[in-house]
C-alpha cells in the first residue's frame, strides 16, 4: 500500500470513531449525568477509552478533560489501554478465595509467562482479578472471553488457556 | 402480552388465569445456571424433543436458587407433577426427554427430593424410590448398596416392575443416614437400617403403610416471599408474571390506596431496609415524601458489590417485574415521577431483564402517563455501575448516577431531604422493593406473621465458601444461624468442622461455631459484632485461617476506599500493613493493641460506612479467635529464639 493511502485510511478511520463518538453522545443528550453511560457505550465497542476519544468526548459534551479522566481512573470498570485479544478475569470474591481463587491466578500468570519464554506474544491475554462475578456457588470460578468456567482447579486453567488459545 | 396501556379490569382478568399450563419443562436460565451450561442443555432440551416429535413446552426460567446443582431442568407432567433435576448436561437432557418424559422414568444421581414431605399414601400405589446416603463424604459406594438392597427387596415382592428405585441427587436431609422418598406421594423416611428396608417394601410400598418411627414430615423450612416467582416464572414474559398476581399490589396501592394509606401498609408490615442496615423503610417513604420540592426521584440499589453476595442479581434475572412494581408502588408512596435501576455492569443479564421489563411495563400501561387510569405517571430508567464498591452507599450512588465519581458526602442532609440533582430521593435495595410487592399484594398485617422480634418478615441469604450445598436461600428472620447452615445447606463441606460463618462481607463480621445458635435478627447480629448485611453468608471450617480472612477483607476495603476521608484512606492502609506482617509471622503482640487503636478510629471518624465497618472484620475475628493472631505472633517469637 501506498504511504498515502495508508494515511488516508487512517483518517478515515479517525473521522469514523470521531462520528461514533459524537453519535453516542447525541443519544444520550438528554439524559442529566449521562457521562458514565456513555463511557460503558464507548467501552462496549473499542474494548477501553482512547485518549483522543476521551478528547473528543469532551469537545462534544463540553465537560473539561479533567472531569472525564477522573471517572474513568475512580472506576475499576474502564480502561486507558487496549485489552489483549483474550481476557481472563479471576474471580476474588470471598466464597472463590476460600476455594483457592490464588492459586488459580498464580497458574495463569506463570502459564502466561511461559508463553512469553516461548514467544508467545505479550498482551494477547490480559489478566486481572475481579470482585465478585456472582457464581459463589461454582467457586472458583474465572471467565474467559466472556464466558464462566467454574469449580475450577490449577490443573484445568492449563488446559482451558491453550483451548482458547487454538480458537 | 399486552402491547397496549391496560386498563385496571384488563389487568385483574390476567389474576384469573390458569397458572403457566402443563406438561412443560423448565431450565433455569440465570448467570449461575448459564456459567454451569445450561444453555447447552436448554439446546439438547429442544433438539432431543424435535426428533422426537415431542408436544412438549420447554421454557425458560430464572434461578431455583440451589447453586450447588446448576444447571437446573425443572418437568412438570401431565398431572403438574414436578420433578427437579440437577447437575445437568447435554446427555443427561436427553435422557430427560427420551426417558422421563416419553416413559416417566427418572435419571440416576440427578433428582433433588422434595422438601414438601407427604404424610401418607393416599391409597395411592408408588411409582419410584429415591434412596441417598445423607452422611457427609464419600458416600456414593453406600448409596449404591442401599439402591441395591432395596432393588432386591422390591424384586422379592415382584414390586421390582411398578416401583423403580434412584439415587437421589439430593434428599434435603443431612447426617440422617440412609433416608429415602416414595413417589408420587413423597412420603419420606430418614435414619432408615438395613434391618429397615423389608419392612419398609412390605408395609409401605405394598401395604400403604406409613411407618411412623421413620417417616419426616417437616415440611421445607424456607418461606419463599421475595423468592416467590424465581424459577416459577419466565421472567422475560409479562403474562408469565401476571397469572401469578403480577401488579395487584400495585392495582391495590394506586387505585384503593392514598399515598399516605401505602406508608401506613408498610409500617403495619415492619419491613426494614434489606441492604443491610436496616432503617424501616416507611420511615424512609414519609422522610422523602414530606418536604416539598419540584422533582423527587426513587431509585433501586442494585449495585451488590459484597463479594460473595448474589440474592440481588437472582432476583433481578429471575423476577424481575416484582422489583419494578415495588419501585413504581415506592414511587407513589413519595411523588416521584422519575425512578432509576441502578445495576452493576458486572451483571448484563440482570441489567439486559430489568431493561426488557421497563420496556413491557411501558408497553402494557404499567409505565408512563396515567398508570392504569390513575393520575399517577411515573417512569424508569437503567443506570449502569462500573465497579466501584463504594457506591453501594447512598450518596456516593447519587454521585454516580449523575454521572460523576463515586465519592461519598457527609450526612446529614440525607437523600431524604437532598438527594440526587438535590432532590428529595428514596434509595430502597432490590430484596426490599420485591418484599414491598408482596406486602402491598398481601398486606401488612399478613407480612409479621413471619419474623421474630423487630425483625419482621423473611430474609435472603447467599450460603456459600465451605458449605456442603451453596445456595441461596429464604428465611423467617429469627430463624437460627445453625439451622439454616446445617438443616438447610447440609453443614460444611464433606464433613469437616465449621469454624465459623461471616454475615455483611467487608462491613461484617464473624460468628464462631459457639454462637450458631443465635436466631438471625438484625439486633442479635449485631450483638454478635457482626451485622445482617445485604445477605452474604460464607461458611468458613477449620482449615480456613482467620487471620487470613480478616486480611482478605480489609485488603478489599483498602482497595475501595475512594481516599476522601483520613481515616478510611491512611487507617485501612495501615491496618493491612500490620495484618500482613502477623500472618506472614513477623508481627509482635504490641501489633494487637495497634490494630485496635487503629479499628477504633476509622469506625469513629470515617466519612461513610465504608471506613466505618472496614474494621469490623478484623475485630471480629480478634475479638473471637484472637488465640489464631496470638499463634502468629508467638510462632515468630519461637522461630527467633532458635
Amino acid at each position: 500500500m501506498r504511504p498515502d493511502t495508508e494515511l488516508n485510511h487512517l483518517l478515515d478511520w479517525v473521522e469514523g470513531l470521531r462520528k461514533r463518538v459524537r453519535e453516542i453522545a447525541r443519544e444520550w443528550e438528554s439524559e442529566e449525568g449521562n457521562l458514565i453511560m456513555i463511557l460503558h457505550a464507548i467501552e462496549d465497542e473499542l474494548g477501553y477509552v482512547p485518549r483522543g476519544v476521551a478528547n473528543e468526548l469532551s469537545h462534544e459534551l463540553g465537560v473539561p478533560m479533567a472531569r472525564i479522566y477522573e471517572v474513568i481512573t475512580f472506576y475499576h470498570y474502564f480502561r486507558l489501554v487496549p485489552p489483549g485479544k483474550h481476557t481472563v478475569k479471576v474471580c476474588m470474591g470471598t466464597a472463590c478465595y476460600l476455594k483457592g481463587a490464588n492459586d488459580l491466578l498464580e497458574e495463569v500468570e506463570r502459564q502466561l509467562k511461559q508463553l512469553e519464554a516461548t514467544g508467545g506474544h505479550q498482551g494477547e491475554f490480559s489478566v486481572e482479578n475481579v470482585r465478585c462475578i456472582g457464581c459463589c456457588g461454582m467457586a472458583p470460578a474465572i471467565v474467559v472471553d466472556g464466558e464462566t468456567h467454574g469449580r475450577l482447579c490449577p490443573k484445568a486453567v492449563e488446559e482451558l488457556l491453550k483451548q482458547q488459545r487454538e480458537k | 402480552m399486552p402491547t397496549t396501556p391496560m386498563t385496571a379490569n384488563e389487568l385483574a382478568a390476567h389474576w384469573d388465569e390458569p397458572p403457566d399450563p402443563y406438561p412443560d419443562i423448565r431450565v433455569c436460565l440465570d448467570t449461575g445456571g448459564v456459567a454451569a451450561g445450561a444453555r447447552d442443555v436448554y439446546q439438547a432440551l429442544r433438539e432431543a424433543r424435535d426428533e422426537l416429535n415431542l408436544d412438549i413446552d420447554i421454557k425458560r426460567t430464572g434461578s431455583l436458587g440451589l447453586s450447588y446443582a446448576d444447571p437446573i431442568v425443572v418437568s412438570r407432567d401431565a398431572t403438574g407433577q414436578t420433578t427437579v433435576f440437577g447437575a445437568m448436561d447435554a446427555d443427561a437432557a436427553r435422557l430427560v426427554i427420551e426417558d422421563h418424559v416419553r416413559n416417566g422414568s427418572l435419571l440416576e444421581d440427578r433428582v433433588i427430593a422434595s422438601r414438601e414431605r407427604g404424610a401418607d399414601f393416599g391409597g395411592q400405589p408408588q411409582s419410584a424410590i429415591l434412596v441417598k446416603d445423607t452422611s457427609a463424604g464419600k458416600d456414593e459406594d453406600r448409596t449404591l448398596h442401599f439402591q441395591e438392597l432395596v432393588q432386591q427387596e422390591l424384586t422379592f415382592h415382584e414390586l421390582n416392575e411398578q416401583i423403580k428405585v434412584y439415587r437421589a441427587l439430593d434428599m434435603g436431609l443431612y447426617e440422617k443416614g440412609l433416608c429415602l422418598q416414595f413417589l408420587p406421594s413423597r412420603v419420606t423416611y430418614a435414619g432408615v437400617s438395613e434391618e429397615d428396608i423389608p419392612r419398609i417394601i412390605e408395609e409401605s410400598a405394598r401395604s400403604g403403610q406409613v411407618l411412623n418411627d421413620l417417616i419426616v414430615t417437616e415440611g421445607d423450612l424456607q418461606e419463599r416471599i421475595v423468592l416467590r416467582n424465581c424459577g416459577q416464572i419466565d421472567p422475560e414474559d409479562l403474562d408469565s408474571y401476571l397469572r401469578r398476581g403480577g401488579y395487584r399490589g400495585l392495582r391495590r396501592a394506586l387505585l384503593e390506596m392514598s399515598p399516605e394509606d401505602v406508608i401506613q401498609e408498610l409500617k403495619t408490615s415492619g419491613l426494614r431496609g434489606r441492604g443491610g442496615a436496616g432503617f424501616p423503610t416507611w420511615q424512609k417513604w414519609q422522610l422523602t415524601r414530606e418536604p416539598q420540592a419540584d422533582r423527587k426521584f426513587v431509585i433501586c440499589n442494585g449495585d451488590e458489590g459484597d463479594p460473595g453476595a448474589f440474592m440481588d442479581r437472582s432476583i433481578l434475572e429471575s423476577d424481575p417485574h416484582a422489583v419494578l412494581e415495588g419501585l413504581i408502588i415506592s414511587a407513589y408512596a413519595i411523588g416521584a415521577e422519575t425512578g432509576f435501576f441502578y445495576i452493576r455492569a458486572e451483571y448484563p443479564l440482570a441489567v439486559e431483564r430489568i431493561q426488557r421489563a421497563i420496556d413491557q411495563a411501558h408497553a402494557a400501561g404499567l409505565l408512563g402517563k396515567n398508570i392504569l387510569g390513575s393520575n399517577f405517571s411515573f417512569d424508569a430508567k437503567v443506570r449502569l455501575g462500573a465497579g466501584a464498591f463504594v457506591c453501594g452507599e447512598e450518596t456516593a450512588l447519587i454521585a454516580s448516577i449523575e454521572g460523576r465519581r463515586g465519592s461519598p458526602e457527609p450526612r446529614p442532609p440525607y437523600p431524604s431531604i437532598k438527594g440526587l440533582w438535590g432532590k428529595p430521593t428514596s434509595i430502597n435495595n432490590v430484596e426490599t422493593l420485591a418484599a414491598v410487592t408482596a406486602i402491598m399484594d398481601r398486606g401488612g398485617a399478613w407480612y409479621t406473621e413471619f419474623g421474630s422480634g423487630k425483625s419482621r418478615g423473611t430474609k435472603v441469604f447467599a450460603v456459600t465458601g465451605k458449605a456442603r450445598n451453596p445456595q441461596l436461600v429464604e428465611v423467617p428472620m429469627g430463624m437460627p444461624i445453625r439451622t439454616v447452615i446445617e438443616d438447610i445447606c447440609g453443614g460444611a463441606d464433606s464433613g469437616a468442622r465449621i469454624k465459623a460463618v461471616q454475615t455483611g462481607g467487608p462491613s461484617g463480621g464473624v460468628i464462631p461455631r459457639e454462637k450458631m445458635n443465635t436466631p438471625i435478627t438484625y439486633e442479635s447480629l449485631q450483638e454478635l459484632g457482626s451485622i445482617m448485611g445485604s445477605g452474604g453468608l460464607l461458611v468458613m471450617d477449620e482449615s480456613d485461617s482467620m487471620v487470613n480472612v480478616a486480611k482478605f477483607y480489609l485488603g478489599f476495603c483498602v482497595d475501595e476506599s475512594c481516599g476522601k476521608c483520613a481515616p478510611c484512606r491512611i487507617g485501612g492502609f495501615q491496618l493491612l500493613k500490620l495484618l500482613e506482617k502477623i500472618d506472614d509471622g513477623k508481627g509482635k503482640s504490641e501489633d494487637l493493641d495497634t490494630i485496635r487503636d487503629i479499628c477504633h478510629c476509622m469506625r469513629t471518624a470515617s466519612l461513610c460506612g465504608l471506613g466505618q465497618t472496614a474494621p469490623n472484620p478484623v475485630l471480629s475475628t480478634l475479638n473471637y479467635f484472637e488465640d489464631e493472631y496470638l499463634a502468629c505472633v508467638t510462632a515468630d517469637a519461637e522461630g527467633k529464639q532458635s
